[in-house]
C-alpha cells in the first residue's frame, strides 16, 4: 500500500527513526560545534577585552559570562529532557528517550559548572563559597535530580525499561523543579532575610549583555552538538544488531 | 469488583500483611525516635537551641524513616509474584497503587505522627507548636509516601536499588521538608503557619492526583 501523499521535506517524523536520524545528526554536529566555537570566541573577546569592568565588582564579575549561560542551560535542558520524555511516553518513539538520556550528562555538567563558577564568584564578592540562598540550593537539588536520572537509566539493563523509567522520572522532576525553587525561596525569605540579591541585570552595560547572550548561544550550540554526538553513540549501542549499522561499519563509515 | 471496592480490599490486604510482620513497622518508629534522640547528644542539651532545631530535626528524621520503609512498598509482592497477579485484575493499576500507598501511609506516616508529639515535648516545643507539628506531619507524610511510591516502583529490582532510591527521592522530598518544618518554625516564631500548611495541602493534592498514575506505569515496567 502506498503511504498517503506527503512531501519528503515535510515529514519530520521520518527522523524519529534512528536509522534516518543517525546520518542527519552526523551532518549537524560539525555545524553546531563550529557555531559554538565561533560564538564562544566572540563572546570571550567582547566579554574579556571590550566590556568595561563593573562599577562595584571590578574585574571579578567577568565570570558571569560563564556562570549565567551555564545556569540557564542547566534549567533549560531539564525542560527539554522532560519534553522528550513526554514524547516518548505518548508517541512511543525510541529516539525521544535516547535524546532525553543524551541530554542528561550535558545538563548535569551545566549544573555543576554553574555551581562551581558561582562558588568561585561568591568567594571574592560575598566572602563565602556557599550560602543557602534560594538559587544556589535549588540549583544543587537540580544537579541531584540530573544525577538521579543518569544513575537510574544507567543501572537498568533492558533499554526499553530504562527509557520508560527515565521518562517517568524526568516528568516527576519537571513538576518538582518549580516547586523546589519556590519552596527554597520562601524558606529563605522567611527565616534568614535575603541579604544577597543577584538581580542586577538592569544596570548592565550593553556590551556585557551582548557578551552574555553570545556566550549563552555558544552554550546552547555546544549542548546541541554534545547531545547529538551522544545520541549517535546510543543509537549504535542499541541498534548494533541491525543490518544498517552493520553495513555502515562494513563500509568503514563513522 | 468496583474500583472503590478493589481499593478497600488492597488496603485491607496490605494492612493485614503489615500486621503479620509487626516487627517491620516498629523498625521505622524506633529509627525515627533514635535519630531524634541523637541530635541532643551531638549538639548539646541547651533548651533554647533544642526548641529552635526541634521541628527541623523531627522532620528530617521522619523523612529518613519514610525512606527506610519505602522498599517494602512493592518489593515483597514483586518477589513472590503477587504484584503480577494484582496487575492482571481488570481494575486500573493506578487504583492498586493508590491502595498500596494508602496502606503504606497508614503503617508508616500515621505512627510517626502519633509518636512525634512525645519527641516534640522532649525538644521543649510549646502546645500550639506541637499541634502544628502534628498537622504538618499529617499533611506531609502522605505526600512522602506518594512521591516515594514512584521512586520505589522505578527502582524495583534494579542494581543497588536502595541507594538509588535515596538519590531519586530525597531531592523530590525537599519542598515537603521545607514547608513542613517551616510551618512549625513559623508558629514557634509567633506567625500563623497557615501559609505553609496550605502549600503542603496543595502539594498533597497535586501528588495524589499524579503519583498513582506514574507509579503504576513504573510498576508495570518492573513486572514486564
Amino acid at each position: 500500500m502506498k503511504p498517503p501523499h506527503s512531501p519528503r521535506w515535510l515529514n519530520l517524523f521520518s527522523f524519529a527513526s534512528p536509522m534516518q536520524f543517525y546520518p542527519l545528526a552526523g551532518r549537524l554536529i560539525p555545524l553546531f560545534m563550529a557555531l559554538a566555537i565561533l560564538l564562544c570566541a566572540a563572546g570571550f573577546w567582547i566579554g574579556f577585552a571590550i566590556a568595561p569592568g563593573d562599577a562595584q565588582q571590578g574585574e571579578g564579575y567577568r565570570i558571569i559570562f560563564l556562570h549565567v549561560p551555564t545556569s540557564w542551560m542547566a534549567m533549560f535542558i531539564y525542560v527539554v529532557m522532560a519534553f522528550w520524555s513526554v514524547m516518548h511516553l505518548i508517541l512511543r518513539t525510541r529516539l525521544s528517550a535516547m535524546m532525553a538520556q543524551a541530554l542528561a550528562p550535558t545538563g548535569a555538567l551545566m549544573a555543576f559548572l554553574s555551581l562551581f563558577t558561582g562558588a568561585l564568584w561568591g568567594k571574592p564578592m560575598w566572602g563565602t563559597w556557599w550560602v543557602w540562598d534560594a538559587r544556589l540550593t535549588s540549583m544543587l537539588l537540580l544537579f541531584f535530580l540530573y544525577l538521579g536520572f543518569i544513575a537510574l537509566t544507567r543501572s537498568i539493563d533492558e533499554p526499553d525499561r530504562a527509557d520508560k523509567a527515565g521518562s517517568v522520572l524526568a516528568i516527576v522532576g519537571v513538576f518538582n523543579v518549580p516547586v523546589i525553587y519556590f519552596s527554597v525561596k520562601w524558606w529563605n525569605t522567611l527565616h534568614q532575610g535575603a541579604s544577597i540579591s543577584m538581580e542586577k541585570g538592569s544596570s548592565m552595560a550593553s556590551t556585557m549583555l551582548v557578551a552574555m547572550l553570545l556566550m549563552s548561544l555558544a552554550a546552547w550550540m555546544y549542548s546541541i552538538a554534545s547531545c547529538l554526538s551522544r545520541v549517535r553513540t546510543l543509537i549504535l549501542q542499541r541498534e548494533g544488531y541491525t543490518r544498517w549499522v552493520k553495513e555502515r561499519i562494513a563500509q568503514g563509515e563513522k | 469488583m468496583s474500583s472503590a471496592h478493589f481499593f478497600a480490599t488492597i488496603i485491607r490486604r496490605d494492612l493485614l500483611l503489615a500486621w503479620q510482620q509487626r516487627g517491620d513497622l516498629l523498625v521505622g518508629v524506633v529509627f525515627f525516635v533514635l535519630v531524634a534522640c541523637l541530635f541532643p547528644l551531638a549538639i548539646g542539651p541547651e533548651p533554647k537551641l533544642l526548641a529552635r532545631i526541634g521541628p527541623g530535626v523531627l522532620w528530617v528524621a521522619a523523612i529518613l524513616a519514610n525512606l527506610l520503609a519505602l522498599p517494602r512498598l512493592f518489593n515483597n509482592d514483586w518477589q513472590d509474584g503477587s504484584l503480577e497477579q494484582l496487575l492482571i485484575t481488570p481494575t486500573p493499576a493506578s487504583v492498586m497503587v493508590a491502595g498500596k500507598l494508602t496502606a503504606h501511609w497508614l503503617t508508616t506516616g500515621v505512627p510517626l505522627t502519633l509518636i512525634a508529639p512525645l519527641l516534640g515535648i522532649q525538644y521543649g516545643l510549646e502546645n500550639d507548636t506541637l499541634l502544628t507539628l502534628i498537622a504538618s506531619l499529617l499533611l506531609g507524610t502522605p505526600t512522602l509516601s506518594a512521591l516515594g511510591s514512584i521512586g520505589a516502583a522505578l527502582t524495583l529490582g534494579v542494581r543497588q536499588g536502595e541507594m538509588l532510591l535515596a538519590l531519586l527521592v530525597l531531592p523530590l522530598y525537599a519542598p515537603v521538608l521545607i514547608f513542613g518544618s517551616g510551618a512549625v518554625a513559623a508558629v514557634a516564631g509567633g506567625l500563623s503557619g497557615m501559609a505553609e500548611l496550605s502549600l503542603l495541602a496543595a502539594i498533597l493534592c497535586a501528588t495524589l492526583f499524579l503519583a498513582p498514575w506514574l507509579a503504576a506505569m513504573a510498576v508495570k515496567l518492573a513486572v514486564e
